[in-house]
C-alpha cells in the first residue's frame, strides 16, 4: 500500500459500522470474503517503493518482528468482534492475502501461526487460496515446508527483473540466480507459484526486458504479474530522476514493453484476466487479487492496510508503533474511512471491471440503482460501437447475447493500455 | 526670502496679471510628488497640521474608494516683491500612451518646471514632454531635484540640462523637495520667469478641457483653462465640438480641496461640474462656451482619442463574460479613450476587442479589470492598425487578424513610430542591434553628455507593442527609457500566419507579421504548442500557415499508454481520486475540433515569454 493514505472522514475509536453499512452486509453473503495481511518489514528499503514498510527490526512496543504477530492477531480478534457487534453474517475467509514488505522475513512458523487464528477466527471456505509474498533468497525447502502444511496454497515471488543492472537500480538485493531454485523448492512443497516483474525501470532496455520474461517463461510458473514501474514522489527513485541521476521513466516505452509481454505470454499459453495479470488458466488466477476488481468485501489487516466492507472503504494508521498502541488500547487502529456516494459507487464499478478480462457487463452497469442520481450518464450503443471502431474495445465481447443482453466492454490490447482514457470516456 | 501670500486673491476676480500656470514636467521617481509637498506648505494651503506626504496622491487613492475628486490642478497663493500672486499648478500624465492629454496640460500652461533627479539624469520620456513644451512656446525652469542624496552629481546634470535647453548651467535651480531646501527661491523664480495668461476678459467665454474625470458622486469632474472670457456658477454651458449643452451645477478650483467659486475668470484653473455621467461627454482638447453668448472659434488642437493597439480580452471562465462587460464600461466612464465591441472566439470563447492608446494603457486596464473586479483575463497578441488593400482595389481596415482579406494582396501600410531612446553610450551597439531586428531606420542620434546618448528611430508600431521594451531594458540593464510618437504609415510585406490544429484554424493564435518573421513564428508557436497540449489519443498535427502554404509543422504523437498498473493492495480510493481529478481536468478542456487543449495552454502559448507564462499558467 502506499505511503500516503487517501483523504477521507475519520474512523470512530470503537471502529464500529455504520448503519448503512450494516443494512447491506446481510445482503452480501453470498459474495467472497477476503483478508489482507500486512507485513511493513524490509530487509532494505528499494528506491523506488512508497509501500509502507520499515527496515528497522524494532519499530516500538508491539511493533517488533517478534512482537508484531501479536498485535496482528489482536487485529483480527478486532475485527471478529467488530463485524458481530454489527450483526453481520459469519463469512468464511476465500481468500488470504499476505503482502508487504516482505512477509517472509518473519519466520514461516509466525505467518502460520497468524493464519491459524484467522481460521479460527473466521473459518477458511473449502478450497480457499491463501497467499504470500516472498523474497526469492529467503525461501528454503523447509520453509516452503511449513507454509504448505499451514495451508498456504500459493507463493508470489518477488523477482521483478532477471537483469542485474535492472535490480541494481531497484535496489533489489536478492541474486537473480535464486528465483529458480526458490521456484523449484515451491513447486516441490505443492504450492502455486507466481513471478511478479516490474518492467519500464530506468536504463532497463527492451532487450533487457524481453530477456526477464524469457527467464520467468523457462521457469513456467502458474501466474504472473507484469507492473509497470511508477514513481512515486517521495521515493529514492523520484529525487534520483529529479537530479537526473537517472533518466525518467518513458510511456511509449513502457507501453512497447506491455506489448511484449503480452506477446511472449499469450505465445506461451498465458492469457490476461487483469490489465496486470497474467495466468496459466482460470484455476491458477489470483482470486484474492480479482476480488478487488468485483466489488468483493475484505479486511485489511497491518499498518496502513485497506478494507472495503459493503461501500465503506477505511485505511489503517501508517505507523507499526501507533497501529500496536491502538490495538492494545482497545481501540480501531482504523485512520480515515469514506462512505462510497452514488458517483463513487459508478465510477469504481466502471473502472473496476473495465480492468478484467470479463469486462463491464453494460446492461448490469446501465441498471445500477446509482447512475440515475449520479453525474454519469448511461453507456449508448453507439459510444461501444466508437471505441470499438478505435480499436480499444473487443468487438465480439460488444455483441450483445442471451447472457449479457447489452454485451459487454472489453478492453482490447491497445484498449488496456488506454484504460483510464476509456473510462473517462464511458463515464460521459 | 518671500512670505507667504497674507491674503490670497479671489477666483473669477483676479487679474490675469497676477496669475501664473505651470505643469512639472518629470519622470515617475524624480520626486514631483514630494516637491508638490513643500509647495502647498509654503504656500500656507495645506495646514500644518493637516500635511502628510504625498499629499496630492493621496487624493487620487481616496477618490478612487469614492470620497473626494483627484486634484488636476491646484490653486496657490504666492508673494513677491510685494505683491500677491495666483499659482495653478497643473497636472500631466507621464506616459507616453497618453501625450494627447499631456499636450492638452500643457497647452493650459504658460511655464514649466522641468525637474530632474540630480542622482539620474534626464529620462526619454521627460525629454519628449520637454520637446513638446518647448514646441507650446512655454518659458521653461529647469531643476534639478534630490540635491540632498550622497549620489547626486548636480554638476554634471545641469551641464545636460543645460545643453538641452540651450541655458547656462548656472541657471539650472537645485532644489530638494525633501528638505525643501531651494523651493522658495523656485516659487520667486515662477514669478519672474512665466508670462502671465493672455487672453480677452471681453470676449466670449472660451475654456479648454484639459482633464476629465468621474466621481461616483459628483459624476464627472471636468478641469479647464479659461483663455477667454469667463464662466459663471449656474450658467449654461455648451461643447462646442458636439453642441451639447449642460447646466454648470458647481465651478470652483481646487486649493487643494475642491472650493466653489462664482465663477472662473480670463486665465484661470479651475473645475466645472454638470452632472453627465460619462467622460466621454466632457472630453479632453474641447472647447466650453456659454450658450448665451457662444464664441464662434473652437480652441486650436482639438483631437478625438485614436487607439493605436487592439488587444482581444476574454474571461477565463467563461460565465464571467457579463462581469467584463459590466467591468469596461465602468471604466470607459473614467477613460474616453478605452473602446471595446464584443468578439467571439472559437479558441477563447466570448469576449471585447478593445482599442488601446499604447501598451501601458493596455496594461494598466488589464491590471484594473484584474484587480478591481476580480477578473482571470486572457489578452491575444497586441495588433495595431493595418489598412490592407486587396486585388480589387478595397482596403480593408484591420485591428484584427481575423479581419484581413482572403486572396491575393495589393498592399498593406502600417503603422510607424519615431523612437528615441536614451541609453549610456556603452548600450548603443545593443540598442541598435534591437532596433535593426525590428525593422527600425535610425534616424540621427545625440550625445545629452559624454555618457548619455539620445538615439532616433523610425520603427513599425507592430514592432514595438510587444515586448520591445522588455527587450530594450534586459539588453541595457535597465537603464534605456524610450519614447514614441505615432508619426504616419508605410507599406510594407506583412503576411497573416494561422496556427492549425489538426487542419483546424486555432482564431486566437493568428497573427499578422512581416514575411521575414513569418517563419520563425510559426515555429516558435508550433514547439510551444507541442510542449502545452497533452497528448491525445490520436496524433495532432500542429502546422503554421501563411495561407494555404504551410511553413512550420510539428506533431504531438498520440498517447500509447494511460493506465496505472497497480492498485496497491486494495487502495482504490487513491485510483479512484486520481480518475475524479482527470475527469475535472477534462471540463477545463476547450475543444479545438476533436482536440483537447486546457485552458493553460491557451494562456501559455500567448504569453511573450517562459517564465512570464508559467506564472500565468499557475494563476
Amino acid at each position: 500500500m502506499p505511503s500516503v493514505l487517501p483523504p477521507g472522514d475519520p474512523m470512530p475509536a470503537d471502529g464500529s459500522l455504520p448503519e448503512a453499512v450494516r443494512a447491506d452486509l446481510a445482503s452480501r453473503t453470498d459474495r467472497p470474503f477476503g483478508l489482507y495481511v500486512h507485513i511493513p518489514f524490509c530487509q532494505v528499503r528499494c528506491g523506488y517503493c512508497d509501500f509502507n514498510t520499515y527496515t528497522a527490526e524494532d519499530l516500538g512496543p508491539g511493533a517488533s518482528r517478534q512482537s508484531y504477530p501479536d498485535t496482528l492477531i489482536r487485529e483480527l480478534e478486532f475485527a471478529a468482534e467488530t463485524l458481530q457487534a454489527a450483526g453481520a453474517p459469519q463469512r468464511q475467509l476465500d481468500t488470504v492475502f499476505f503482502g508487504g514488505g516482505t512477509p517472509t522475513l518473519l519466520p514461516a512458523e509466525e505467518l502460520a501461526r497468524i493464519l491459524a487464528a484467522a481460521r479460527e477466527l473466521f473459518g477458511l471456505t473449502p478450497g480457499a487460496e491463501v497467499t504470500t509474498e516472498a523474497n526469492p533468497d529467503t525461501m528454503t525447502e523447509a520453509s516452503a515446508g511449513v507454509l504448505a502444511e499451514a495451508g498456504f496454497t500459493r507463493v508470489s515471488l518477488g523477482m521483478q527483473s532477471a537483469v542485474p543492472h535492472v535490480l541494481a537500480t531497484l535496489d533489489r538485493t536478492h541474486n537473480p540466480e535464486n528465483v529458480p531454485a526458490a521456484h523449484q523448492t515451491l513447486r516441490s512443497a505443492g504450492l502455486q507459484t507466481s513471478l511478479d516483474l516490474i518492467y519500464g525501470t530506468p536504463g532497463e532496455s527492451l532487450g533487457d526486458w524481453e530477456h526477464s520474461l524469457r527467464s520467468v517463461l523457462q521457469l513456467r510458473p502458474d501466474h504472473v504479474s507484469a507492473y509497470s514501474l511508477i514513481v512515486e514522489e517521495g521515493t529514492a527513485l523520484s529525487a534520483q530522476i529529479r537530479r537526473g541521476v537517472l533518466e525518467d521513466i518513458d510511456a511509449d516505452d513502457q507501453a512497447d514493453k506491455y506489448l511484449l509481454a503480452d506477446e511472449l505470454l499469450t505465445a506461451a499459453g498465458y492469457a490476461w484476466y487483469e490489465v496486470s495479470n497474467f495466468s496459466t488458466g482460470e484455476e491458477t488466477r489470483s482470486r484474492h487479487n480479482l476480488h478487488y476488481w468485483q466489488d468483493t468485501d475484505w479486511w485489511g489487516a497491518g499498518p496502513g492496510a485497506h478494507s472495503h466492507l459493503a461501500g465503506m472503504r477505511w485505511w489503517n494508521v501508517k505507523h507499526p508503533a501507533a497501529y500496536a498502541q491502538r490495538l492494545h488500547a482497545g481501540a480501531s487502529p482504523g485512520h480515515g474511512r469514506e462512505i462510497l456516494d452514488d458517483d463513487a459507487k459508478v465510477l469504481e464499478h466502471l473502472m473496476l471491471r473495465l480492468r478484467i478480462a470479463e469486462g463491464l457487463e453494460i446492461a448490469e452497469y446501465n441498471a445500477l440503482p446509482q447512475l440515475g442520481p449520479s453525474a454519469a450518464e448511461p453507456i449508448s450503443d453507439r459510444l461501444i460501437a466508437e471505441l470499438v471502431k478505435e480499436g480499444l474495445l473487443e468487438e465480439e465481447a460488444a455483441q450483445p447475447s442471451a447472457a449479457h443482453p447489452a454485451g459487454r466492454a472489453v478492453l482490447t490490447l491497445q484498449g488496456r493500455l488506454l484504460a483510464d482514457a476509456v473510462t473517462r470516456r464511458l463515464l460521459g | 526670502m518671500s512670505p507667504k501670500a497674507s491674503t490670497a486673491l479671489v477666483p473669477a476676480a483676479t487679474d490675469p496679471s497676477a496669475i501664473r500656470n505651470f505643469c512639472i514636467i518629470a519622470h515617475i521617481d524624480h520626486g514631483k510628488s514630494t516637491l508638490a509637498d513643500r509647495m502647498l506648505q509654503l504656500t500656507g494651503v495645506v495646514e500644518p497640521r493637516r500635511m502628510k506626504d504625498q499629499y496630492l496622491d493621496r487624493m487620487d487613492i481616496e477618490r478612487e474608494r469614492g470620497i473626494t475628486i483627484k486634484s488636476q490642478a491646484v490653486r496657490m497663493p504666492w508673494e513677491f516683491a510685494g505683491e500677491t500672486f495666483a499659482f495653478h499648478m497643473i497636472d500631466t500624465p507621464g506616459h507616453v500612451d497618453f501625450s494627447y492629454e499631456v499636450s492638452r496640460s500643457l497647452a493650459a500652461c504658460e511655464g514649466a518646471l522641468l525637474l530632474v533627479d540630480a542622482a539620474q539624469g534626464i529620462e526619454a520620456q521627460t525629454l519628449a514632454n520637454l520637446y513638446l513644451a518647448m514646441e507650446h512656446d512655454l518659458a521653461i525652469i529647469p531643476v534639478l531635484n534630490k540635491i540632498d542624496l550622497p549620489a547626486a552629481m548636480p554638476d554634471k546634470y545641469a551641464e545636460e540640462l543645460a545643453h538641452l535647453i540651450g541655458c547656462e548651467p548656472g541657471d539650472v535651480l537645485r532644489v530638494s523637495g525633501k528638505t525643501g531646501e531651494g523651493v522658495e527661491e523656485l516659487l520667486d523664480r515662477i514669478v519672474a520667469e512665466i508670462p502671465p495668461p493672455e487672453g480677452d476678459a471681453e470676449a466670449p467665454a472660451r475654456a479648454m478641457i484639459f482633464d476629465s474625470v468621474y466621481d461616483t458622486y459628483r459624476g464627472v469632474v471636468t478641469f479647464v483653462r479659461v483663455v477667454d472670457g469667463r464662466l459663471s456658477h449656474r450658467e449654461k454651458i455648451q461643447m462646442m465640438s458636439t453642441g451639447a449643452t449642460h447646466e454648470l451645477l458647481e465651478i470652483g478650483v481646487s486649493s487643494p480641496e475642491p472650493e466653489a467659486t462664482k465663477g472662473l475668470s480670463v486665465g484661470e484653473v479651475g473645475y466645472l461640474i454638470t452632472g453627465v455621467k460619462d467622460v466621454r461627454q466632457s472630453k479632453v482638447g474641447d472647447t466650453v462656451t456659454s450658450q448665451s453668448r457662444p464664441a464662434e472659434q473652437i480652441i486650436g488642437g482639438y483631437e478625438e482619442p485614436r487607439p493605436m493597439v487592439f488587444s482581444g480580452l476574454f474571461p477565463i471562465d467563461g460565465s464571467d463574460f457579463p462581469v467584463l462587460r459590466e467591468a469596461l464600461e465602468k471604466l470607459q466612464l473614467n477613460d474616453a479613450a478605452l473602446n471595446f465591441e464584443p468578439e467571439t472566439s472559437t479558441a477563447l470563447g466570448f469576449g471585447f476587442r478593445v482599442g488601446f492608446l499604447g501598451l501601458l494603457h493596455l496594461e494598466i486596464t488589464r491590471e484594473r479589470l484584474e484587480q478591481e473586479y476580480n477578473l482571470d483575463l486572457i489578452s491575444t497578441a497586441p495588433n495595431v492598425i493595418y489598412h490592407v488593400t486587396d486585388e480589387s482595389g478595397v482596403t480593408h481596415e484591420v485591428t484584427n487578424p481575423s479581419e484581413f482579406p482572403e486572396g491575393k494582396i495589393a498592399e498593406i501600410r502600417e503603422p510607424v513610430v519615431d523612437a528615441t531612446i536614451i541609453v549610456p553610450a556603452e548600450f548603443i551597439g545593443a540598442v541598435m542591434e534591437l532596433c535593426q531586428s525590428r525593422r527600425g531606420t535610425m534616424d540621427g542620434m545625440d550625445y545629452l553628455s559624454e555618457e548619455r546618448v539620445e538615439i532616433r528611430y523610425t520603427m513599425p508600431l507592430a514592432e514595438i507593442v510587444f515586448d520591445f521594451f522588455d527587450q530594450l531594458k534586459s539588453r541595457t540593464k535597465g537603464y534605456a527609457s524610450l519614447n514614441w510618437q505615432g508619426t504616419g504609415e508605410q507599406t510594407a510585406d506583412l503576411v497573416k500566419v494561422d496556427i492549425l490544429l489538426q487542419g483546424d484554424k486555432v482564431d486566437a493564435f493568428s497573427a499578422i507579421t512581416h514575411r521575414d518573421h513569418a517563419y520563425s513564428y510559426g515555429v516558435k508557436m508550433a514547439t510551444k504548442l507541442k510542449e502545452l497540449i497533452p497528448r491525445q489519443q490520436f496524433e495532432v498535427p500542429i502546422q503554421a500557415a501563411i495561407g494555404s502554404r504551410i511553413i512550420a509543422r510539428e506533431n504531438i504523437r498520440a498517447i500509447r499508454k494511460d493506465v496505472l498498473s497497480k492498485c496497491y493492495g486494495g487502495d482504490i480510493s487513491r485510483k479512484r481520486k486520481l480518475l475524479e481529478k482527470q475527469k475535472e481536468g477534462k471540463k477545463r478542456m476547450k475543444m479545438v475540433g476533436t482536440v483537447e487543449v486546457p485552458q493553460e495552454a491557451f494562456i501559455a502559448a500567448l504569453s511573450s515569454e517562459e517564465g512570464n507564462a508559467k506564472d500565468k499558467a499557475k494563476k
